[in-house]
Parts: structure tokens; C-alpha cells; sequence
């Protein structure tokens, strides 16, 4: 506790960096959040993309295709540590705020990347409307945010237990689904063409939906690590 | 002993003038009598997450009270540091039990009453939306312990996740429903021209039931202990 922040960051970033070169290797946490994303992004403009939705249904499918690609891939960064068993030599080279920030750097580069792939498509395939952009960035910024500061401290409990692809989306969902919740009448009024102040209040809400997550994950992240 | 044959009594007594005494909402009628059991078992539901929460924190910290006597008069010590012992665990748990079935409890009967006086058992009030949430949140937390092997382990977690999912509780109870317009003008419980009339005799019966059915809670979460105890102990002859 005595290092300086400065010293916190580059470990964090070690930490980020050593799990961005694995990825890379193997590509497995990306290919399967891609390809989920794209998956179910494919089954709902099959069935409904031609008939002309609704700005509420709009932003309901589109959080549904991102909490769903979420939860396949973003408890991948742990499971692997545990797999190759990996976790303890980590925990003797870092110490866990380090390597909390690092992991949630990490599952914020892997859902962006995602975010930014399936985004376009979500709008090409559903026909929604582009006039109000960028707001609709702001809200989709601030929802990876929520959802990566939720999951983190989730997929590192959900890697120590037995049934974990299941158990993660089960065990995140109550976590997350107030922020769902926020977000899809956020974008709804997005969606609709109003402007950014008619979302005022969401946006303060999700800040302080991640802020609040954020600092209570990195609390608590020492008791799951030390496990 | 003695305060069980009270609390029989005086529950007997709650319930009878839950009844018998005009109905607590003059336009809702004769339904809005659930208000003297639907509001206490949503109220225990809660405390007993609040309690699930704080063993979840003496588990982990290892902070421990206990209460002294210095010539006749109690008073309160905290250690610090304690090793971690299952106990509070198993408290956490107990907790999580009981505020569970009450949730259940305070679910269904919310449910009765909306399709009395709103025609449908569901419409995502948000009263509803975070009770349910409250629901899953429990049910995620026992899903999570069944996945977990070793005992010393499945606390931790579940202790973690205890006090995680607590802190969205105030974005669930606080904040959302000032965000999420209520789906039914007659919301009695949130609009403030169809308040609850808590006043003389009704207000009486009402904070006694909310007394009641929090010794019952405590009663019942005695009665969790002393069997998890009884667990324990023959574990351990097993072991031996």
C-alpha cells in the first residue's frame, strides 16, 4: 500500500499487457464474444429486421446482443488463469489492485472491440436511425463501462467455482440488470431522436452506476484473488 | 421459551384485528388489508439481506463483537483480526434462507394484491422490478454456493458476492423508481393521494405486525443456528 500510483498503473498495465499478448496468441475470448455477437445479432434481424421496429424494441435487441456477447466472453481473462493454473504465480508477482485493474482493462478492450464490429451491424441490419450518433456513443460508452465494472469482480468469483460458463450470466444478472435497465430507456430515447438532455438523468445515473461498482469491486477483489 | 408463547399470543391478537378492524384504505377496500403482512415480510426481506450482508463482512474482516460485563453491566468489545471462522458463514447463509422465503412471500402477496387492484399479477411497477431483482439476487446467491466445493472457499465467494449484489440495492429501491415512471396512476404505495390512512388503531396493528414478524424472523433465525450447530457437530463425529 505504501507504492506509489504511478507504480500501481505500470503493474496494472503489465498485468493488461501479458493478457492482451495471450489473446492475441489464441484469440479464443474474442472469437467467442464476436461470434456470439454476431450470432444473435444474425437470429434477430433474420426474424424481425424487416419490419420496421420501434425505437423501444430497437434499443431492448441491441442490449440483449451486448449483455449476451457480455456474458460469453468476459469471464474467459480468470478461466484461464485457473485452467492453465496460472493464478498463483501471478498473485506472488502482483498484488491484486494491480492485477484487478489490469483484468478490467483487459475485458474493456475485449468489449469494445466487439462493441465496435457489431455496432455498425446492429445498425445496417436493423435500419435504425444514425441522425442522433453521437449520443448514442455517449450511452454506448458509458454502458461498456457498466458492464465491465459489474462482470469483472463476477468472473473472477464465477473462475473458482465448478459450472462457470452458466453460473457467470446467472450470477451477473441481478448485478446488471438495473443498469439493462437504465440503458435500454436511455437508447429507446436515443433512438427516438431526442437529444442528450432528455437522457440527463441516465447519464448521471450510469456514472454513478460505475463509479460506485468500480470502487466497491477493488475493495473486494483481494478476497476473491487470495482464494 | 416464555417469548414464543408471547409472540403466539400476541400474533393471534395482530391477526385478529387485522381483520376486524376497518379496512386500512378506504378506495382500495377490503384487499388493502395484505398491507399488514405484505409490507412486514418486505421489510424482513430486506433486514434479513442487510444481516446476510453484515455476517458476509465479519466473515471476511475477521471483526468480532462480543459483549462483556464489567460488575453487572454489559458492554460491547470489537476485535480486529480475528482468525475467519464458518460460523458467520453459516449465519450469512441462515440469513439469505430466510429473507428468501420472505421475499417469496412478500412477492406473491404484492402479486395478489395488483391483480385485486391493478387486474394484472405483473406489470413491472417498479416496486415489482426490484423486488424480483431482490428474488434473483438470492437465487443467484444460493446458485453460487452450490457451485463451490470447499467449505472455506464457497464463504469467501459467496461473502464477496453478498456484498456486492448489497450494493445495488440502493440503485434498485432509491434510485430507479424516481427514473422509471410508474406504470399504474393508482400506485398506491408510491402516489401520494392514495396513501395509506396509518393512523389510531391501524397504525397500531400495522408496527405490531412489523414488531411481530421481525421476533419471528429472529426466532426462526435462532432456530437456523442452533441447527447448523447440530450439523456441525455431527460432521465432525464423522470425521473422527
Amino acid at each position: 500500500m505504501q507504492k506509489t500510483s504511478s507504480g500501481l498503473l505500470s503493474r496494472s498495465l503489465a498485468v493488461y499487457f501479458k493478457d492482451l499478448r495471450l489473446e492475441l496468441r489464441t484469440k479464443n475470448a474474442l472469437n467467442a464474444i464476436l461470434m456470439f455477437g454476431v450470432t444473435t445479432l444474425t437470429v434477430v434481424s433474420f426474424s424481425l429486421g424487416q419490419s420496421g421496429l420501434s425505437p423501444k424494441l430497437m434499443s431492448a435487441l441491441f442490449w440483449i446482443i451486448m449483455f449476451f456477447s457480455a456474458m460469453s466472453g468476459l469471464a474467459q481473462t480468470f478461466i484461464r488463469e485457473e485452467e492453465t493454473g496460472t493464478s498463483l504465480i501471478l498473485n506472488l508477482t502482483a498484488e491484486p489492485n494491480s492485477i484487478y485493474i489490469g483484468k478490467l482493462l483487459f475485458n474493456l478492450t475485449l468489449l469494445i472491440t466487439m462493441t465496435s464490429i457489431i455496432t455498425p451491424m446492429f445498425f445496417i441490419f436493423t435500419d435504425a436511425p444514425t441522425g442522433n450518433i453521437l449520443p448514442f456513443i455517449v450511452i454506448l460508452v458509458l454502458g461498456i463501462l457498466g458492464l465491465v465494472s459489474a462482470t469483472t469482480l463476477v468472473a473472477a468469483i464465477i473462475s473458482k467455482a465448478s459450472v462457470k460458463g452458466a453460473l457467470f450470466a446467472v450470477v451477473s444478472f441481478p448485478i446488471l440488470m438495473v443498469l439493462l435497465m437504465v440503458l435500454v430507456g436511455a437508447t429507446e430515447k436515443i433512438f427516438d431522436n431526442q437529444n442528450l438532455a432528455a437522457a440527463s438523468s441516465d447519464i448521471q445515473f450510469l456514472i454513478a452506476y460505475v463509479v460506485v461498482m468500480t470502487t466497491i469491486s477493488l475493495l473486494l477483489f483481494k478476497f476473491v484473488w487470495r482464494e | 421459551m416464555w417469548y414464543k408463547l408471547v409472540l403466539f399470543v400476541l400474533m393471534s391478537i395482530m391477526i385478529y384485528f387485522s381483520f376486524e378492524l376497518p379496512a386500512p384504505q378506504q378506495q382500495i377496500g377490503e384487499s388493502s388489508r395484505i398491507f399488514y403482512y405484505h409490507i412486514p415480510q418486505a421489510w424482513i426481506c430486506v433486514i434479513a439481506f442487510a444481516m446476510s450482508m453484515f455476517y458476509a463482512i465479519q466473515y471476511l474482516s475477521g471483526i468480532c463483537f462480543k459483549v462483556k460485563w464489567f460488575m453487572n453491566i454489559p458492554y460491547l468489545t470489537i476485535s480486529k483480526g480475528e482468525p475467519r471462522q464458518l460460523k458467520y458463514d453459516d449465519k450469512a447463509m441462515i440469513a439469505a434462507k430466510l429473507g428468501f422465503i420472505f421475499c417469496v412471500l412478500a412477492t406473491v402477496t404484492g402479486a395478489m394484491f395488483a391483480k385485486v387492484t391493478w387486474g394484472m399479477y405483473w406489470n413491472w411497477d417498479p416496486r415489482q422490478t426490484s423486488i424480483f431483482i431482490l428474488l434473483l439476487i438470492y437465487g443467484a446467491y444460493f446458485a453460487l454456493r452450490g457451485a463451490i466445493e470447499i467449505e472455506e472457499k464457497r464463504a469467501a465467494l459467496s461473502a464477496v458476492y453478498s456484498i456486492f449484489a448489497f450494493v445495488t440495492v440502493p440503485f434498485l429501491i432509491f434510485i430507479v423508481p424516481r427514473m422509471v415512471p410508474t406504470l399504474h396512476p393508482n400506485d398506491s404505495i408510491i402516489s401520494e393521494d392514495l396513501k395509506f390512512n396509518v393512523e389510531g388503531a391501524i397504525s397500531l396493528v400495522f408496527f405490531s405486525s412489523l414488531a411481530l414478524f421481525t421476533v419471528l424472523y429472529i426466532w426462526l433465525f435462532n432456530i437456523g443456528v442452533r441447527v447448523q450447530l447440530l450439523v456441525r457437530k455431527k460432521l465432525e463425529q464423522e470425521d473422527l
